[in-house]
């Protein structure tokens, strides 16, 4: 099947299969992939495809980049592309230029809240701030008296504690204390932190629907070569059914996330509906990655539990990805209150709105 | 190559929902003139034949047909609108919703052209019901063992045996059923049956209702003795009925009907809870709303792929197996969640009563229209294991 008739996605694609093959990556113990993959995605402009021309990055349509995510997501990238792009797409509403290099967003979570001062530092504690060690620059959403203002911040201003999500990706924690941005802007209309985290919300639950589709891919590649009791694994029924129940959340996944990709590139504005979508992905697609990494991870037996095996390059970042811009349970919450406000009568319509 | 499934983010087109504003008007007429009670899905609904000629008459039955056979021509997404909108207000539809997603297709690509004029434009005004005879005592799932017998006679088949778990014969004027017309051959098992259309209400059938845990009758043991079938009531090819019953199923596995059986549980919860829930019941109905609207943006891709010619038969076992086993557990995560309802809630005793029945009709939903195992075998095979 093709994947795409997409240039930026088949450009990614070719990216990716030449300098993020997971095995090699993952028997890379110096980790000296990391820099010429870096370095051909900013040839590319991939990092800012959601950057126009006029503020320094590629122009690339809201769709475009979400299926790049997607593709980002079926390689388990381990470079902060998702995070470049969200951190330029939020500079972007304010019409702050990108810096080259990469980038990440804060607040990553949707408890933390950056304070902008009456001098204009900003000051505050981001948690769970993925790739911040690795970022040159950040891009934050904060508030002040005068409302949301978003912020360009050189990373050598913050201090940054290195943490380590359950994928062993960079999830860290920012201070900023009385930082003074490079450049802050009063946010448009409509661009606040429910937003922020609903777009990051997207993005995380299309790599994770990316990586759930690998986890497919070589289970059921592994089913029909692995032997046992002088079978191929994949004729018994019960691994036969397992993997069954991996693709149908593998296509949930897949099926939630772009969903809520193609309402955010087409809608005028973060509406209810577009809420509905987004929140829906991420709940759906943290659902998916918990109860669908298991079954890709039963059906390797003990060879997917090891280091050695790639395996854990997805299931592990995938369980990551789900505490990012806010977990199931926090847009469970978030969902739940909103269609409780709406009234019983109104769920239907809701659901039923496109 | 992947392994992964698609489903495109289809959107329904805006002349859906000028018909969904249609359909919804049309239902609040109904509820207002007494016809159903929306909140109550227990009812015994036998018995609605006025309401199907009512729906008949508004041009929603048969849909996509061709206008020759008093069908609409519309699209399939025209015809999801319309399933979704009758099945969320707990609609009376049992008495034309077999007719109208299966049997008239099935009558349109195999029947005589005759037999399509006669039956087809009367399906449309909704003045018959059928019914699908497909398991027998025995069998069930296992398509391929059916054992009651077609004989050839003269200018027709003698039929002899029993269908059993058909919905609706009681009711039903037509049953459009597999009969073996030859037995299994060594290469192939699955030769040898034949799909007949038959006339109900007539000697030499018997339809005995069987009673199901809810309460209900709505299945049926279906007795044939050397009951006479003419020629011209074969459908399609003669041993061939493997190919026919496997490339219907994707209508039949993919629908809106396929997640919606139980869904009246959540709104009530929604409403027992109030505007203002707390912490846990808002996390458990934003869960079960985001699975739901995944399904429903999966089936609603599935009917976009049969509107664009293809036969999603695996997209649509997916879709039916997620759908059904999410609809059986629904019944138990709102009671779960329910026990925390205020006791002043005003809908409280409506969501006990509905509760009792979901609960009661939750174990049927992953057997009927195909086994989940069934499902998941098609799938695997989608997936290239078998």
């Amino acid at each position: 099947m093709a994947e795409s008739d997409n240039i930026v996605v088949e450009t990614a694609e070719k990216i990716f299969a030449d300098l993020a093959d997971p095995q090699t990556i993952n028997n890379d113990k110096k980790n000296s992939w990391q820099a010429p993959l870096w370095q051909a995605l900013s040839e590319a402009g991939l990092p800012l495809a959601w950057v126009p021309d006029d503020l320094g990055g590629s122009g690339a349509s809201l769709a475009d980049g979400f299926a790049l995510l997607n593709a980002a997501g079926r390689f388990a990238v381990a470079v902060p592309l998702a995070e470049t792009m969200l951190a330029g797409w939020l500079l972007a509403q304010a019409k702050i230029a990108s810096p080259e290099g990469e980038m990440t967003v804060l607040p990553a979570s949707p408890k933390d809240r950056i304070t902008v001062n009456a001098d204009g530092a900003l000051s505050g504690r981001a948690r769970g701030v993925p790739f911040a060690k690795a970022a040159k620059h950040f891009a934050v959403l904060a508030h002040g008296k005068d409302g949301v203002s978003i912020a360009l911040v050189d990373a050598a201003k913050v201090r940054t504690e290195s943490g380590l999500n359950v994928g062993y990706d960079h999830s860290d924690t920012v201070t900023l204390d009385k930082v003074q941005p490079v450049t802050i802007k009063a946010a448009p209309k409509g661009a606040d932190q429910t937003t922020l985290m609903l777009m990051g919300g997207v993005a995380r639950s299309l790599q994770i629907a990316g990586a759930l589709e690998s986890m497919l891919d070589i289970s059921v590649r592994y089913s029909n070569e692995r032997v046992a009791f002088e079978k191929k694994i994949s004729k018994f029924q019960a691994v036969q059914h397992n993997l069954a129940r991996l693709a149908g959340e593998s296509a949930a996944a897949l099926a939630a996330a772009t969903s809520a990709a193609d309402a955010i590139a087409n809608a005028k504005s973060f509406d209810d509906e577009v809420y509905l979508e987004a929140a829906s992905a991420k709940i759906r697609c943290a659902e998916a990655a918990e109860k669908g990494g298991a079954i890709a991870h039963q059906v390797h037996g003990a060879i997917g539990f090891t280091i050695e095996h790639i395996l854990h390059r997805y299931s592990l970042r995938a369980l990551a990805w789900r505490d990012d811009f806010g977990s199931e349970s926090h847009w469970a919450v978030e969902l739940g209150k909103l269609v409780a406000s709406r009234g019983a009568d109104e769920l239907w319509p809701l659901v039923a709105s496109r | 190559m992947t392994a992964a499934l698609r489903f495109d983010p289809i959107r329904l087109p805006e002349k859906c929902e000028q018909l969904r504003k249609e359909v919804r008007a049309f239902l609040a007429e109904e509820i207002a003139a007494g016809t159903f009670d929306p909140h109550k899905p227990n009812r015994e609904d036998t018995d609605a034949p006025e309401f199907s000629r009512r729906v008949g008459a508004k041009g929603w039955l048969g849909m996509t047909w061709p206008k020759k056979y008093g069908g609409q021509e519309r699209s399939f997404l025209e015809r999801y609108v319309v399933t979704e909108e009758m099945r969320v207000a707990n609609a009376p539809t049992r008495r034309f919703f077999v007719a109208d997603r299966q049997s008239g297709p099935v009558l349109i690509k195999y029947a005589p052209e005759h037999i399509k004029m006669d039956i087809l434009p009367r399906i449309c005004r909704g003045e018959i019901c059928f019914a699908i005879g497909m398991s027998e005592p025995n069998s069930g799932s296992d398509l391929f063992a059916a054992k009651t017998r077609a004989t050839k006679t003269d200018g027709g088949y003698l039929i002899n045996g029993t269908k059993i778990w058909t919905s609706s014969a009681h009711i039903a004027d037509y049953m459009i059923a597999i009969f073996r017309t030859s037995p299994p051959t060594k290469e192939n098992r699955r030769h040898g049956l034949t799909q007949f259309l038959v006339k109900m209400k007539q000697p030499g059938i018997k339809v005995n209702p069987i009673g199901q845990i809810t309460g209900q009758y709505e299945f049926n043991e279906v007795v044939f003795t050397d009951f006479f079938v003419p020629e011209d009531h074969v459908l399609g090819e003669v041993d061939g009925a493997w190919k026919q019953a496997t490339s219907e199923l994707a209508y039949e596995r993919s629908g809106p009907e396929r997640f919606l059986e139980t869904y009246y549980v959540l709104t009530e919860l929604v409403r027992a809870v109030g505007s203002n829930p707390d912490t846990r019941s808002a996390e458990g109905i934003g869960r079960l709303v985001a699975q739901l609207h995944t399904m429903r943006r999966m089936s609603v891709s599935v009917a976009g792929m049969l509107q664009a010619g293809k036969e999603p038969v695996v997209e649509a076992s997916i879709v039916k197996d997620i759908g059904t086993v999410w609809e059986q557990q629904l019944p138990h995560r709102v009671r779960d969640l329910a026990a925390f309802v205020e006791e002043t809630a005003t809908n409280r005793e409506t969501l006990e009563r509905q509760l009792d029945f979901a609960i009661k009709t939750a174990p049927k939903l992953t057997i009927q229209g195909g086994t989940t195992e069934v499902l998941r075998g098609i799938i695997a095979r989608g997936l290239g294991l078998r």
